[in-house]
């Protein structure tokens, strides 16, 4: 049996991975900055069937906030799952105008997630078991004209959860990557013509389906597999002067 | 990007108006919106007619607030947000033993849009409308959050009250007993409309309801099935699985010799003695959400549904009223005969003790002078129209029909002076202006 500590558990994906945990009679700890919020998401997977329904304060940007959560998952008595949802995503045009933007981009995509998971990390190989779901996003693939900050932080973040998985994975314990595309959610309700459109659902379906089957490395939905083959696959000196 | 532009239609899709559409996640999104702008909440758009449109102005889609704030498993006191769906709540708590106390034809309504009609089902006779099991009620004011007592003049506005006392944030309600999630149900085939009448005010079943053929006529006037049910456990039914209506069907689909020919068989798939079968809970109480997406079955320029109650000693108006629509032959398939009796909980609410009957009609020529007729024979036969299937009714028509009117537009003023919550429903049968 696992018990989940979920990071931004806020998100709309956090949510409907901590009610498909419920559901799977799996137990939640949900960790971000909202706490009304949390109690909230907390009270339903409850009510829905996890035998653990609690939360706990994070702040990505708050390096003091991620001990407590350290010292809590060290009184899990069931196996450890740790999922990775923090993150932000500003307008390129935002950033553009405010450069400071950047340090909160990467320390909530990046940065704030691979040091928590790093004070993390000893407890799990201790425990020789355990599943760390790290959420990046196909923006992650290529710096794109239209999102790179963001994309580029994400980037950073998958060559981390790479190595993570090459140490963790020595003592028992399983990383997977997980790469969504275009979800349907709160940060991109009124954006406008989102190809391939998911709902959470859909891509909590597949999270767990990869955590199970203990994959690497998933796109979800799986279209933007081959999505991501070719674009990824542009020589730079044509996609340089791309504007996608 | 907290407003989208969104072309809305209530079920019938005969309606339809741009919107800016709000979808918060959070009690605190909501809260913050309704500062900025108080706009009126919609639910699933499970109402046929205009009741969750708002043309040209601003709309909060309730839907992701759907949690369960709180459950009392020994009393079974149930706190929700209201964008929770009533099948999702069957889904969660009918394994525990417990079910929401009123459930419409739909599990894809909302808590919110449950209240905000008072809704009724199939056990109307015995426990009442939706309404009559909130025990509280929280509306998300421009000031933040406000507690509504149970009770009180604008509890009653609210419940019932079509969102114009403000966004339902949640509702705390009383669930029921049940011994698992199937049912045993009783189909009885019945022969025409005084024995419908009989087998009617007989039942003593907790869910009654009739399936009448609203295109027989002559002898077999008022024929249908009379289903009784009582829940149950232990049996398990076989899975099943959805299926999609892809795309607006032609014309024809919904043609008068079509569902003639269909609802003689459907008729007759009943055996002349009965029979009992044991199904699985959602199957009995949502029958129709198995396919999604049904009402395109009606084609792109949509339907309507007519529904009326009226009193106990009105009968003999209702089988005229029902002579009137074979005649017509423009009723679908979907058609429901049931006795309510005289819970309601709002001063808007529906129900009165009486014989409700629910029909749908394609939106062809003839369906809306025909549906002013039987409004007209309904208003006659002291009955009243439901709004949340009405699309096509006066202003006069609603207010001669829903005595406590004026009751309702006083809690609403007080809550709302601004008439911020009004939609395109309200405005159409002008419910906030003056008596
Ligand atoms: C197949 C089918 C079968 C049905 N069977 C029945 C039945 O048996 N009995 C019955 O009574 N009804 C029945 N209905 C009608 C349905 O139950 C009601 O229309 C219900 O209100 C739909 O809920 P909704 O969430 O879709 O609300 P919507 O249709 O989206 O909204 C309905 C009204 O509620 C208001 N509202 C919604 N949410 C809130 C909120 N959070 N706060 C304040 N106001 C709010 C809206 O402003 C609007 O005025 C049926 C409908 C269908 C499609």
């Amino acid at each position: 049996m696992t018990t989940w500590i979920i990071l931004g558990g806020t998100s709309t994906i956090a949510r409907a991975f901590a009610r498909k945990a419920a559901d799977r009679g799996e137990g939640v700890i949900l960790a971000g900055r909202d706490a009304d919020d949390l109690a909230a998401t907390a009270a339903d997977c409850a009510a829905r069937g996890a035998p653990l329904g609690e939360s706990i304060r994070l702040d990505a940007r708050d390096p003091l906030t991620f001990g407590p959560i350290a010292e809590r998952a060290g009184r899990i008595s069931d196996e450890i799952g740790i999922a990775v949802f923090v993150g932000s995503m500003p307008s390129q045009e935002e950033i553009d105008s405010d450069p400071a933007l950047i340090d909160g981009v990467v320390a909530d995509n990046y940065s704030g997630p691979a040091r928590l998971l790093h004070e993390l990390a000893p407890l799990l190989e201790d425990r020789g078991a355990g599943t760390v779901i790290g959420v990046g996003s196909v923006a992650g693939d290529r710096g794109r004209i239209g999102n790179y900050v963001y994309g580029s932080s994400k980037s950073g973040f998958h060559a981390y959860l790479s190595g993570l998985r090459n140490r963790l994975g020595r003592s028992g314990v399983h990383v997977v990557t997980v790469k969504p595309g275009t979800v349907d959610t709160a940060m991109t309700w009124g954006m406008e013509k989102l190809p391939f459109l998911a709902p959470p659902e859909k891509i909590v379906q597949d999270i767990f389906r990869a955590a199970d089957k203990k994959k690497d490395v998933i796109y979800t939905p799986l279209i933007w597999w081959p999505v991501m083959t070719v674009i990824r696959a542009i020589p730079e000196r044509v996609f340089k002067k791309m504007s996608i | 990007m907290l407003w989208k532009t969104a072309e809305l239609s209530g079920w019938g899709r005969a309606l339809r108006g741009p919107a800016q559409l709000a979808r918060p996640e959070r009690a605190s999104t909501l809260a913050a919106l309704q500062s900025e702008v108080p706009a009126p909440a919609i639910g699933m758009r499970r109402s046929y007619g205009d009741a969750p449109l708002n043309s040209g102005g601003k709309a909060i889609d309730m839907t992701r607030l759907d949690r369960v704030l709180s459950f009392d498993a020994d009393t079974g006191l149930l706190e929700v947000e209201a964008g929770a769906r009533l099948g999702e709540l069957v889904r969660i708590f009918a394994p525990k033993g417990w079910l929401p106390p009123v459930l419409p034809g739909t599990g894809l309504a909302t808590v919110g849009g449950a209240i905000a009609m008072d809704v009724h089902g199939k056990n109307h006779h015995g426990a009442g409308t939706f309404g009559c099991h909130v025990r509280a009620l929280s509306l998300m004011t421009p000031k933040g959050p406000k507690t509504v007592k149970e009770g009180s003049a604008l509890f009653k506005a609210t419940i019932g009250g079509l969102g114009q006392t403000g966004p339902i944030y949640s509702a705390k309600f009383q669930l029921l007993r049940t011994k698992g999630d199937v049912i045993v149900v009783t189909e009885r085939r019945i022969e025409g409309w005084d024995a419908f009448i009989s087998y009617l005010d007989a039942s003593d079943a907790t869910y009654t309801v009739g399936w009448i053929d609203a295109t027989a006529t002559g002898n077999a006037l008022g024929r249908g099935i009379l289903e009784e049910a009582e829940t149950g456990g232990g049996l398990v039914p076989p899975a099943k699985r959805g299926k999609k209506v892809p795309v607006d069907a032609p014309d024809f689909t919904l043609s008068p010799p079509v569902v003639r020919a269909f609802n003689a068989a459907y008729w007759r798939r009943v055996p002349n003695a009965g029979r009992t079968v044991v199904k699985p809970i959602d199957d009995f109480f949502f029958p129709l959400d198995r396919i999604h997406d049904w009402n395109r079955l009606y084609g792109k320029t949509g339907f309507h549904q007519f529904q009326c109650v009226v009193p106990l000693a009105q009968a003999g108006a209702l089988r005229e009223i029902l002579a009137r629509i074979a005649r017509s032959g423009l009723a679908s398939p979907l058609a429901v005969l049931k006795r309510m009796g005289p819970g309601r909980a709002g001063y808007m609410s529906f129900p009165m003790e009486g014989y409700t009957l629910a029909v749908d009609f394609p939106n062809r020529s003839g369906a809306e002078a025909l549906i002013s007729e039987l409004e007209r024979d309904a208003a006659k036969a002291e009955g009243r129209i439901y709004l949340a299937k009405d699309a096509l009714a006066a202003p006069e028509t609603i207010r001669s029909m829903y005595p406590e009117h004026g009751d309702w537009l006083k809690a609403v003023r007080k809550a709302d002076p601004g008439a911020a919550y009004e939609t395109d429903m309200t405005r159409r049968l002008n419910l906030r202006g003056a008596e």
